[in-house]
């Protein structure tokens, strides 16, 4: 059992000024394996931050954060499982699942990660599965009306990944889950 | 030449120390054998010992000790005596014909013990003779340590009531009498050593008095512990004697710890009881006792008592406590002329500390206290006390604390006053702990006098004061605090949007005033809280209508349009161009058209006058391409205009596969999936033709620069748009097109010069794989599909 953390677009401190408390209490140190970041942090403090919840830390570039030199796109290996990063504003139209679908092809992964639209979805299409993870912090998105704050965690277990979202909905932390089964292992 | 005395000292203690002990040797010879009368003899001489000048009071004190573990025996000794039945009365006769005065004291008082412990007389009787006997000891060390002898026999057996001792009295005044009268007379004794020997030695005097001090200390301890000293007898006798002695001794080592003593040792019921009393002393001592540290630790206590029980809260209002402690150290500060700045501001923070503990609902008091606080800084201009600007920001920070929402620190009139009296650096510490505050307290600042207020409170941060002082703060530092400062933006909120639109007028102001350093963290959060007003206009006008509203989303357009055009002086082209964008967006959302369109514009000439950078422009065209498919608020000709340069700037960008993608997202442009009048299959087919031709241009430059063919990837890449757009509908993408690109593809990758890559090759993998797919599913999708071949 592997445990990912993905999240993103928290746009501190332009469209917000913290993660909701409720949320910063989950986040303890040492749970989580690795944390894949959609970007738009924006700034360094917030990287130190998810440092400390977990070293192992992924980011993509947001056309916000103040370091420029996070890459384009990442992919790694956890487990079975291969994952990319993007934040999702290279990809036009912006959230449309078949272009990221063509990302998600060009980047030969099971598993594509990507933000921007600051709206939770998780898709499964031919290529594999597409998962935003939202705005941790809930923050303004000319794309989205009525943001709330989520943030994803992945257990990666063989050839199997649960996904599942939190969001913090009227002061309260509701969680969902959904399932998703490789059918073979990541070698050819 | 220290040295040598000390050496000289321990040689002496020692010398004491044999005596001490070969006279206790045939004293407890004597013991053994009943003899009296040796007893006596050698117990004088070892009390002899006693009667030395030579040691310090620490060194006279082992001496004193071990002299004081031998009397115990020997008072044992005449307990048995008298039951053996020798009269106590001619004990005590007998023991007063010792040679020397000091050795007959200390066993007057060791008998008196067992003739107190007899009942023969009573207690007050022989208590009363023994400390008259003692005056016959005027020498300070010895006639201390004497007293000290008695008081600790006598401990047990004074007069108290409920006491064995407590005879026919019904008040415990006698033992307070006696106590009393030790007191004084130690601390008289005490007191002299300070003028004894000459003026070069006076620093090793004080250092001998603090050694001793404790033993006149002690008799306040006793004091406090007679149980027949309530309230009115503290009240009518103990206080006003002690106080009496202390303000009479005019001496300030004595002053300053005696008053500390009495206000540690007794309740703090008491001390608010007696009040006026004990802070009327205050202005008597010597002018060089610190009495603020006294006061302070009073205050201290005080307030401790407060927070220790809500039942004692009624106590202080009555005693009127706050008004008392508030003239007193008014009085002390106006008496202290030359106190130190750090000194009077100590006070007025216990002062405040005690207030929030006993009256936090009284801001008019705390904003008192900040009052005359201001009142004794003026005329000083900044300080450079860095004790007293430490001082000072715990002040400041107290109310904080105390109150967590910042509203009730901002209703304090003096707030602001006191902080102009800090240098620049610790008033913008002090900024920060106010920021600091808030965000923790995750409080709200909702009405705009209050953001008002408060930036004025933290414009340390928000703009340059000194115009001609340069902070040399660390960049580091200063993106720190300016992040804060975007943080705190956040904060200023109300759902109400009339205040809300007065709030985003006050921030726009300050945040202005903040010069080309801090507008790229401030402009942002502006923008964004802006934003969000329009947001909430649209859903409010949608729900109400006909009615007159103070702020439309117009309104705020115009702002933004202005503030983000302030961004030109950083100059901050790339933040600006995103703001534009997002501006756009929401215009859009609102459907302004010329609003959107003038954004559009700024974007545009920002693009090409202000970013130069390959990968800068890279992004930026992302964005503008990304916003504007997601436009529909545009007209034909505007909406011609803008994808026609943003085509154009796609095809001039730097690196050729760039190029190719920025073209082939173009294509979005012309299809717009809810809009059926925006669905342009021709400019679609335009765009994928022309990013098909950079990317064969691409690939013959590699082959003439490297040798070896580029990267097959952009082919892939188009090819999947072939397959959205086919899958979309638009007719001028056919099965042949799809074709021919799957063999180009094919034949780049099977060519002789290709190196393999491994990406690319599972790229076009899995776009077959998808064809394969889709054509599995059967249906109208699969009838799309079956035709190519793969």
């Amino acid at each position: 059992m592997v445990l990912v953390l993905a999240l993103g677009d928290l746009h501190i401190p332009h469209r917000a000024s913290d993660l909701p408390p409720k949320f910063k209490s989950m986040l303890v140190p040492g749970k989580i394996q690795h944390i894949i970041c959609t970007g738009n942090l924006s700034i360094k403090e917030v990287h130190d931050y998810l440092k400390t919840v977990c070293p192992d830390l992924h980011i993509a570039r947001g056309e916000y954060d103040e370091e420029t030199r996070y890459p384009e796109t990442k992919t790694l290996t956890i487990g079975q499982f291969k994952l990319g990063v993007c934040h999702g504003h290279q990809v036009i139209p912006w959230g449309d699942l078949d272009s990221l679908a063509m990302l998600q092809r060009q980047l030969d992964v099971d598993i594509l990660v990507t933000g921007h639209t600051h709206q939770f979805t998780a898709y499964k299409h031919e290529a594999g599965v597409v998962i935003n993870p939202g705005s941790a912090t809930g923050s303004y998105s000319s794309i989205t009306y009525d943001v709330n704050p989520s943030f994803v965690l992945m257990d990666i277990d063989g050839l199997r990944v649960v996904v599942y979202v939190y969001e913090l909905i009227d002061g309260e932390v509701k969680v969902d889950k959904i399932d998703f089964k490789k059918t073979t292992g990541s070698n050819t | 030449m220290m040295a040598g005395v000390a050496e000289d000292e321990e040689k002496w203690l020692s010398a004491g120390i044999t005596g001490l002990q070969q006279n206790a040797f045939y004293m407890h010879r004597a013991l053994d054998s009943n003899n009296l009368k040796d007893a006596l003899k050698y117990s004088a001489q070892m009390l002899s010992e006693l009667r030395t000048s030579r040691l310090s009071p620490h060194k006279y004190y082992e001496l004193y000790m071990r002299a004081f573990d031998e009397l115990r025996k020997l008072e044992m000794f005449f307990k048995e005596e008298t039951n053996r039945g020798c009269s106590i009365v001619e004990l005590y006769e007998l023991v007063q014909h010792a040679g020397n005065i000091l050795p007959r004291l200390y066993l007057l008082c060791t008998v008196g013990s067992v003739y107190i412990r007899s009942k023969e007389a009573p207690a007050k009787d022989v208590l009363k003779d023994l400390i008259e006997m003692c005056r016959g000891i005027q020498h300070p060390v010895r006639g201390l340590f004497l007293r000290s002898y008695l008081s600790q026999v006598s401990r047990d057996k004074l007069p108290d009531i409920g006491s064995e001792y407590e005879g026919d009295a019904d008040t415990a005044m006698d033992a307070v009498e006696f106590v009393l009268q030790n007191f004084t007379e130690m601390n008289k004794l005490w007191v002299r050593m300070q003028h004894q020997g000459p003026a070069r030695d006076k620093e090793k005097r004080e250092k001998e008095r603090s050694e001793l001090r404790d033993l006149v200390g002690k008799n306040l301890h006793v004091l406090g512990q007679i149980e027949g000293v309530d309230l009115d007898m503290y009240r009518e006798t103990v206080l006003p004697r002690v106080l009496e002695q202390v303000v009479n001794c005019k001496d300030e080592i004595a002053q300053y710890y005696l008053m500390d003593c009495v206000i540690q040792v007794f309740p703090d019921e008491y001390h608010l009881q007696t009040l006026e009393t004990l802070l009327g002393a205050c202005p008597q001592l010597q002018p060089s006792v610190d009495i603020k540290t006294v006061l302070a630790g009073l205050m201290e206590r005080l307030s401790n008592y407060a927070a220790s029980s809500a039942e004692v809260l009624p106590t202080f209002f009555q005693v009127e406590a706050f008004a008392k402690l508030n003239i007193a150290i008014g009085k002390v500060i106006e008496a202290q002329d030359d106190m130190p700045i750090y000194g009077a501001v100590t006070l007025y923070a216990s002062l405040l500390t005690f207030t929030l503990h006993v009256h936090p609902d009284r801001l008019d008091y705390v904003d008192q206290i900040l009052g005359a606080c201001v009142k004794k800084l003026s005329g000083k201009g900044k300080l450079d006390d860095s004790k007293a600007t430490k001082q000072i920001v715990a002040l400041l920070s107290a109310p904080l604390e105390k109150y967590k929402d910042i509203d009730t620190a901002l209703k304090l009139s003096n707030y602001p006053h006191v902080m102009e009296y800090l240098d620049n650096g610790t008033n913008k510490e002090m900024s920060n702990v106010i920021i600091q505050s808030i965000m923790k307290n995750r409080t709200c600042i909702s009405t705009a006098e209050k953001v008002e207020a408060l930036f004025e409170l933290i414009k340390g941060l928000i703009k340059d004061i000194d115009e001609n002082l340069q902070d040399e703060l660390d960049e580091e530092d200063f993106k720190e605090e300016q992040n804060s400062v975007a943080r705190l933006i956040q904060m200023l909120y109300t759902d109400d949007t009339e205040e809300m639109m007065k709030i985003i007028h006050t921030v726009r102001k300050h945040i202005l005033t903040g010069g080309p350093k801090r507008l790229p963290f401030t402009v942002p959060p502006f923008a964004f809280s802006a934003l969000k007003l329009v947001r909430r206009l649209q859903s409010q006008n949608e729900n109400v209508s006909g009615e007159e509203v103070a702020a439309t989303p117009k309104d705020i357009f115009q702002i933004l349009m202005q503030t983000i055009e302030a961004l030109s002086s950083v100059p901050a082209p790339e933040l600006a161009l995103r703001l534009y964008l997002q501006c756009a967006e929401a215009a859009n959302d609102c459907d302004l058209e010329p609003v959107a369109y003038e954004f559009f514009t700024q974007a545009y000439i920002l693009y090409e006058e202000e970013i130069s950078d390959s990968k800068a422009q890279v992004t930026s065209i992302h964005l503008i391409i990304g916003t504007l498919q997601r436009m529909h608020a545009f007209g034909v000709e505007n909406r011609d205009t803008l994808t026609h340069k943003a085509t154009g700037y796609s095809s001039k960008l730097l690196k050729k596969p760039d190029q190719c993608r920025a073209v082939y997202a173009c294509s979005h442009l012309f299809w717009l999936d809810e809009h059926n009048d925006m669905k342009d299959g021709e400019r679609v087919m335009l765009c994928l033709k022309r990013a098909l031709r950079i990317a064969n241009a691409a690939q013959q430059m590699a082959n003439a620069t490297r040798g070896s063919s580029g990267s097959v990837v952009l082919f892939i890449e188009i090819l999947n748009k072939y397959l959205y757009f086919y899958e979309k509908g638009v007719s001028q993408i056919t099965v042949d097109l799809i074709q021919s690109l799957i063999e180009l593809v094919k034949q780049e990758m099977s060519g002789e010069n290709t190196t393999p890559e491994p990406a690319t090759d599972a790229f076009f993998a899995s776009t077959l794989r998808y064809i394969q797919f889709q054509m599995d599913k059967g249906g109208v999708v699969a009838d799309k599909y079956k035709p190519i071949k793969i």
